[in-house]
This record gives structure tokens, sequence and C-alpha cells, in this order.
């Protein structure tokens, strides 16, 4: 009885979650155990304060991985930077208000995805040869923009990067509050229109949904046009942590964003993955380094070493599930076989 | 004549060759003696045309590991990482000591990159083969962890090193007028192609990237075929790591090799080897490295900056995939057929009239 339970549990959907949250949960008492102060609200909010922007862009990474057909975007690293050097040579070099601002940097964004999605869909190329001519496109721009660091001195937009939500003594910034409803948003797209099912159906089994009458490639590119949106909107927030332009930002926030994606239980081969996972995927990351920088002895190239052993775990384990799954469904079979003799 | 044209307009080769004719091209015109190659004082040649392949060699080297990856339906996303190990671990093995006397001998650190290399092949290839973890999945946890790894080696730190012959690698052997990478690079180009040619290697790697469940009812060991090609893309990039650690004489953890995962897979697919699998062409993958490094020797020439260079790398390279995709083909094959329509429908009306 207790072995089926077991067995149910690890066949159930939301397996990979519960194991992502116990993990989360696993970490962050380890560093309430060994340091003094950890364990407060307040380092559990800075979680999201201080990964604002990884969130958000791990939000947009998790749609193109979960459209199958090999999706990811890797060019999202590079619009990150694209944005903040936008939004700081914008500010300036003209007058317009940075809310306007804001909105050229979420166009770019949408751009970038659009030609993303539009190369992938029309000349049916590999998302991951496409979006890496468009990272090191971005990238390129960046430095065209400028080579050098350029501060963001608007105080306009230093007001809303400074802007925070109270409660008694504790607060969130603006980019959290963003990237936490991005989350929501995220997930209730996924779970409850007809375009997030379309995602997980074009992921799962491409040939089918189209014979279901899916319009597939007006799924994809809106998928890739999310995840620049995304990009863009994230790079905002790291503009706001930065209050800088640089052609580094954002190095290699690509991989870190899979990586979040997967130890949240995305599956890389489209089709499976839950959104929320995705969000305590980066606050593992961000657990780990702030558990790091709580020791203050270990460097930082700590945190991808045990991230690159998380994955390891994650994708083992996936790989276990998937092959207990299959068993199940054997048996299954092999039951109505006989019951049908 | 027309026959010969038609041949090589449906080669695979043809648009790698195309766009690497172009880009000489410009150079010819632009850039002042491009093709001029001279005998330095010390017997070394120089020259851009040497410098291209130069650069191109560790490059080159890379790509021949991920082309037989590719063919597999794989991908190796770690040899970047692991060129960073490599380097690290030769530059731990000779010691930073400023007197130039090594810690352990000279061979005994270029066996231990080399292994170092196979070792993290063999650790894909587990992953890959044993555990059917997709290639991309696996290759991401030795991306992400393998730089860390190198810098545990390193402690953090850029280790130089001050022995001579470590240089050698990177440079010129004294006495030899080629530069050791190319020499090295050639030398492996030569053993893929005679493999290629001599056992069916080759074939059983196509047809693992065709169908890996046919391949196997067909008997072919698929297992032992993706370990094999795992382990020589890490021992590729253990080869690599040797020559980038060699040209800069130190390991530098977070720079050595960065982005040059990116760099092998571009050529891989500009030599028109699909990401799919199945398909390979090793010609291909060295004229698509060779391609890569001369546009980024030409950019340099005409002063584009290292950091904006990316920009027009991006546009060649999207203009490229989009010209070798099946669509742009099939739209081009019926902009053709209007045409003749056309043709022969204004050869009625003449007639009619």
């Amino acid at each position: 009885m207790r072995s089926r339970f077991l067995s149910n549990l690890v066949a159930s959907q939301n397996f990979p979650f519960y194991v992502t949250g116990a993990l989360f949960i696993i970490l962050f008492g380890f560093g309430s155990v060994l340091f003094d102060g950890f364990f407060s609200l307040q380092v559990f909010l800075n979680l999201f304060i201080d990964n604002a922007p990884l969130i958000i862009v791990t939000v947009g990474i998790t749609f193109t991985i979960l459209s199958g057909f090999g999706g990811i975007d890797l060019s999202v690293g590079a619009v990150v930077s694209l944005s903040c050097m936008t939004l700081a040579v914008l500010m300036r070099d003209t007058t317009i208000s940075p809310y306007v601002c804001m909105a050229i940097v979420l166009a770019i964004g949408f751009t970038v995805g659009l030609v993303n999605g539009l190369l992938i869909t029309y000349f049916r190329l590999q998302p991951f040869i496409v979006t890496l001519g468009t990272m090191f496109l971005c990238r390129g721009l960046t430095a065209i923009l400028s080579r050098d660091s350029v501060p963001i001195d608007n105080p306009q937009y230093s007001d809303l990067a400074f802007f925070s939500f109270e409660f008694g003594d504790y607060f969130l910034s603006l980019g959290a509050v963003i990237a936490l409803f991005m989350v929501v948003l995220a997930t209730l797209i996924l779970r409850y229109t007809s375009f997030g099912r379309g995602v997980y159906a074009i992921g799962g089994n491409e040939q089918s949904a189209k014979l279901m009458g899916l319009k597939t490639d007006s799924i994809r590119v809106r998928v890739y046009i999310i995840s620049g949106f995304c990009a863009a909107l994230g790079g905002i927030c790291y503009s706001w942590i930065m209050l800088s332009g640089y052609t580094l930002h954002g190095l290699g926030m690509e991989m870190d964003a899979i990586a979040s994606s997967v130890i949240g239980g995305t599956q890389l081969m489209g089709g499976v993955g839950f959104m929320p996972g995705t969000l305590l995927g980066v606050m593992i990351q961000g657990s780990i380094l702030t558990i790091i920088s709580f020791q203050g002895t270990l460097s930082a190239w700590w945190t991808k070493i045990v991230v690159g052993l998380l994955l390891c775990l994650f994708i083992v384990m996936q790989a276990l599930v998937n092959a207990h799954k299959n068993k199940l469904m054997n048996q299954i079979a092999e039951g109505s076989v006989k019951d049908s003799k | 004549m027309e026959s010969l044209v038609k041949k090589f307009t449906q080669s695979s080769l043809a648009l790698p060759l195309v766009a690497l004719a172009v880009l000489l091209l410009f150079n010819a015109f632009f850039v002042d003696d491009f093709f001029k190659i001279e005998v330095m004082e010390n017997g070394n040649l120089y020259g851009r045309p040497i410098d291209i392949l130069y650069r191109a060699s560790s490059l080159i080297i890379l790509a021949l590991g991920m082309t037989f990856v590719i063919a597999t339906g794989g991908i190796d996303i770690s040899v970047g990482a692991v060129v960073a190990i490599s380097s690290a671990t030769c530059c731990v093995m000779l010691g930073g000591d400023i007197s130039g006397i090594p810690e352990h001998p000279f061979f005994v650190a270029i066996l231990a990159s080399l292994c170092v290399g196979i070792v993290a092949g063999i650790w894909n290839g587990t992953l890959v083969a044993k555990l059917k973890i997709q290639a991309m999945v696996a290759t991401l946890i030795l991306m992400t962890a393998g730089r860390g790894i190198a810098q545990l080696m390193t402690d953090g730190q850029i280790i130089t090193v001050y022995y001579k012959p470590f240089a050698y690698i990177g440079g010129n052997i004294p006495g030899v007028m080629l530069p050791t990478a190319m020499i090295i690079a050639l030398a492996m180009v030569l053993l893929v192609l005679f493999i290629n040619k001599r056992t069916s290697i080759g074939l059983m790697i196509q047809s693992v990237g065709i169908n890996a469940n046919a391949a196997r009812y067909a008997g072919i060991k698929v297992t032992a075929v993706l370990f094999a090609v795992y382990i020589f893309s890490g021992f590729c990039a253990g080869t690599a790591g040797l020559i980038e650690g060699s040209l800069i004489r130190a390991a530098d953890a977070n720079n050595a090799g960065l982005n040059m995962e990116m760099d092998a897979i571009l050529a891989v697919t500009l030599g028109g080897t699909l990401m799919v699998g199945g398909r390979y062409y090793i010609g291909g993958t060295i004229i698509g490295a060779i391609t890569i490094q001369t546009l980024t020797t030409t950019m340099y020439a005409i002063g584009v900056s290292s950091d904006r260079l990316p920009a027009v790398k991006a546009i060649v390279i999207l203009l490229i995939i989009v010209f070798q995709s099946e669509k742009f083909k099939e739209m081009y094959r019926n902009y053709k057929l209007k045409r003749l329509d056309a043709q022969l429908g204004s050869k009625k009306e003449v007639t009619n009239a």
C-alpha cells in the first residue's frame, strides 16, 4: 500500500515541483541553522529582490522550452544587456521621459522575439542557432551604442529604482513585485488560456497538435515574442539594480535561466513544466549565493559547482521518473489487455 | 561545364565556400597586402592567411569533435568549459614558478590535460549514452560546473607559466616555419579523414543520427558509438585547451575558451551539417571554422572593435543559415519555375501572333 502511494507520488505530474520545494526548504533551513540572522523574512524577501531580473527572464525562457522543437532562447542575456544600454543612452542623450524609454525597450524586446519566432517557424531553422545569432547581434548592438559603462542618473528613473513596498519592518522592491506578478500571470496563462494549453500541446507532440487543428506556427511565434518581451522587462529590472548600461551586463544569464528552469522541473524536450517550479529554481540558486555570502570565505564560483551538481541531480531524477512512468504505463496497458481477454 | 557548375551549386560545400570566397575577395580589395606571406628573421612564416589559419586552429579542432557529436543528433555545449579545465590542468601541473622550472615533466602535464578532456567526454558520454539524457541538458551540467572546477584548480587566480617550452604549443617550435597549433590541427584533420575513409565508424555515426533504434536493430552498438563521439569531443577540447593556455602562457579559468562552444557549433552548421543529425561534412566544418576566423580577422583589419564584432558576425550567420534552409531553397525553386513559366508563356504568345 505504502509503495503504491510512493509510486503514484513519483508518477504524479507535480513530483519535480515537490522535490524542488523540499530542496529549497532544506537549503534555507541549512542556512538558518548555520548562520545567525539568516532565518528572517527580509533575507527571504531579498531572494526576490536580488533575483527579480533572473526570475522574469526565466519565465520567458520557460515558455520557449515548453514549446518543444528544441525550443530555447539564448538571446535573453544579450537582450537584458541591450535594454540596460538603450535606457542609459536614451536618458543620457535625450530628454524623453523614462516611461517612454521603458516602452521603447519593451518594443525592442518584442521585436527581437518576433524576429526569432519568424525565422524559426517560417524557415524551419533550429531555435538554438537562430537565437545564438540574435544573441551575438544584441551583444554587438550594445557595444555599438557604447563600449564603456554608461551611468543612469535620471532622478525620475532613480526614484523608480529605489521605490519599495514597505510592510512593517520589511520591504520588497518594485522589480521583485513585478517578477512575482509575472510568475502568477504566466502560471495563469499556461493553465487557463487556450494559448497556454496550446504551448503544452505543441511541446508534447507537434504533429498531433497540428492534426487537432492548432495553429502551431502562430503559437510558436507568440512564445518567442513572450520570451523577448520578458527579457526586455528583466533588463529594465536589471537596470534598476545596476543603474547603468554596460556590454557585459547579463553575461551568461541565459544559461542561469535554463538551469533554473530545469531545476524547477521543466523538461528540455518540451511539453512538461510548471511555472512556479521555475520561481523555486531561481530561488534555490539565490539561496546558494546567500549562504555563500553569509559564510564569507567561500568564493562565488562554488555557486557554479553546486548549481552544476543540482542540475545533475535533477536531470538524473527526471530520467528515472520518466522510466518509472513508462513502466507504469506499460503495466496499465498490459492490465487492460488482460482484462479484455 | 554547366554540369560542373550544377554539381557545385548542389553540393553541400557550395555555400560555405562561396561565403569564404566573398570574404577573401573583400579582403583582396580593401585590405592592403592581405595575401602577402613573408619569412620572418627567425624563419617563421608571417602574413594574414597564415594568421587566420593559426588563429582558427583551436576552433577547427573543437569543431571536428563537435561535428561527430552533432552528426549523432546530439550537441556538446561543455567544450568551452573543458577548454578552461584542460588549460588550467596543464598550467597547474607545470606550476607558476618564476625560475621556469616545471613542477612536473612537460609531457606529463600534456598527457594530464588530454586525459582531463577524455574524462569530461566519458562523463558526458555516460549521461547521454547510458542514462539517455538529452545531450543539451547533459552537457549543460559540465558547462555550468566546468568553469567552477577550473577556478577550484587554480584557486581563483591566474597562474602564469614561465616554463619556456610551454609557449611552443601556442607559438612556434624554434626552427619550424609553421605555428605548432596549425600542425596539430592539420594532424587532427588528417587523422579524422583517415578514420572516416578507412573505417565504418562514420557510417555508424550517421545511422545513429538518423534513427538510433533502427541502428540498434541493425546490430550497431549505439551506446558505444555515442560514447566514442563524446570522448572524441572531450579529447578535442583537451587539445584546444592546451593551445589556448599556451597562447597566453597562463591559466585563465574565466576567459579561456569563453563562447568557443558557440563558435564551434556555428562552424559545424556553416559547413552544412544539420543540427538534427544524420549527415555530416568534415570538409564543410573546416571551411566553416576558417570562414568564422576570416570574418573576425577581416573585421579587425577594417577597424571594427572586438566587442562590436558579434553584430557583424550575427548578420552573416543569420543570412547563411537562412540561405541554407530547405524553405529558402524551395522558394528559390518556385521562383525559377515561375520565371520559366513566364518565358514559355511569352514564347507561346509570340508563336500565336
